[in-house]
């Protein structure tokens, strides 16, 4: 008679530590959003360049030579600064990052670059951070992978850490190139 | 008696253009409160189990900035709505829509009602038959024992 409430406690239980023992070794995260922009283009947007330097726009993106990064960040943001050792990781592997500086001031993102290292192809600066809601972007860093054709197939919203990059990036890697 | 007449006809347009400022943009009392609904019902995505309205990250300062300059501008609730779902997806909205993604969601309610009778019924089912009543001779024999 007991059973019935026991077995459904018992699969509760087991989903719940499931749950847990993901969150723990950072295979999932709750507050991770599925980004609607996965499997579209990125949104229409020009952007300056720092420092009168050349930005770019949405166009730059229609169709890199190989699978590319966006990575938004921000001087202020200390995931960013954890992140950069990987961004210059990957560039050294030849995957061009294209960078966009989010609600940052110019000389603040500059400084930065000269202490934590320039990963970045090509440099973009979105002060007023409109474009960033454009994306859909809601936290520094995010990263985008951008495919050969333009189209956005993954996004990730944190900083890339080793597991992010060997479970998630580099299978998509080696997928769209 | 002119004067009171004067203001009496220019009450409705006093009323109609008592303004109010929030986070920068300037719009009248009755845009607020349809910016405030809107606002109620999209999850700020920061912290997120604030709504846009209630929520002090300054992304949520953003989106309601862009909220209202949408009001004032003339656009339609639903359009506003959409336009965040658009960026941000259906996690977006507070209460999300019926979906087949949150189709068990809404399912869950009615599942454990029927999980609920069916253990009821399962209880009752089980049940042991409760013993037949003393006869007078088992409880004058009873009596006895517990005094004994």
């Amino acid at each position: 008679m007991f059973a019935l409430p026991l077995g459904f406690v018992a699969v509760g239980g087991i989903g719940f530590y499931t749950i847990l023992e993901r969150m723990e070794s950072d295979k999932y995260d709750p507050h991770a959003l599925p980004s609607p922009l996965i499997g579209h283009r990125p949104p229409a947007f020009t952007l300056p360049g720092l420092n009168g330097g050349a930005g770019f726009s949405n166009t730059d993106l229609a169709a890199p030579p190989r699978p590319m990064l966006v990575n938004w960040f921000a001087s202020w943001c200390l995931p960013c600064a954890q992140e950069a050792g990987m961004l210059d990781q990957l560039a050294q592997t030849g995957l061009q990052i294209w960078g966009i500086a989010y609600q940052d001031k110019p000389d603040a993102t500059e400084k930065y670059l000269s202490q934590y290292g320039n990963p970045y192809t090509r440099l973009a600066t979105d002060i007023s951070g409109l474009t960033a809601i454009n994306w859909g972007v809601y936290g520094v860093p995010e990263t985008y992978l951008i495919d050969k054709t333009g189209i956005v197939r993954w996004r990730w919203a944190g900083a890339i850490t080793n597991d992010v990059l060997e479970q998630g990036l580099n299978p998509l890697l080696a997928q769209y190139s | 008696m002119r004067a009171l007449l004067s203001l009496l006809v220019l009450m409705p347009a006093i009323a109609f253009a008592q303004t109010v400022t929030r986070d920068g943009v300037t719009l009248t009392v009755q845009q607020e409160q349809r910016a405030e609904v809107i606002g109620d019902q999209l999850r700020c995505l920061v912290c997120q189990n604030e709504s846009i309205e209630g929520s002090s990250a300054s992304l949520a300062k953003q989106l309601r900035v862009i909220i209202r300059q949408q009001v004032v501008a003339g656009a339609s609730s639903k359009s506003i709505m959409d336009y965040m779902v658009q960026r941000y997806g259906i996690f977006v909205l507070l209460k999300p829509p019926l979906s087949k993604l949150t189709l068990l969601l809404y399912a869950s309610p009615f599942i454990a009602l029927v999980l609920g009778f069916f253990v009821a019924w399962m209880a009752r089912r089980s049940r042991v038959a409760p013993p037949a009543p003393l006869s007078d001779m088992d409880r004058e024999r009873l009596e006895r024992l517990l005094k004994s």
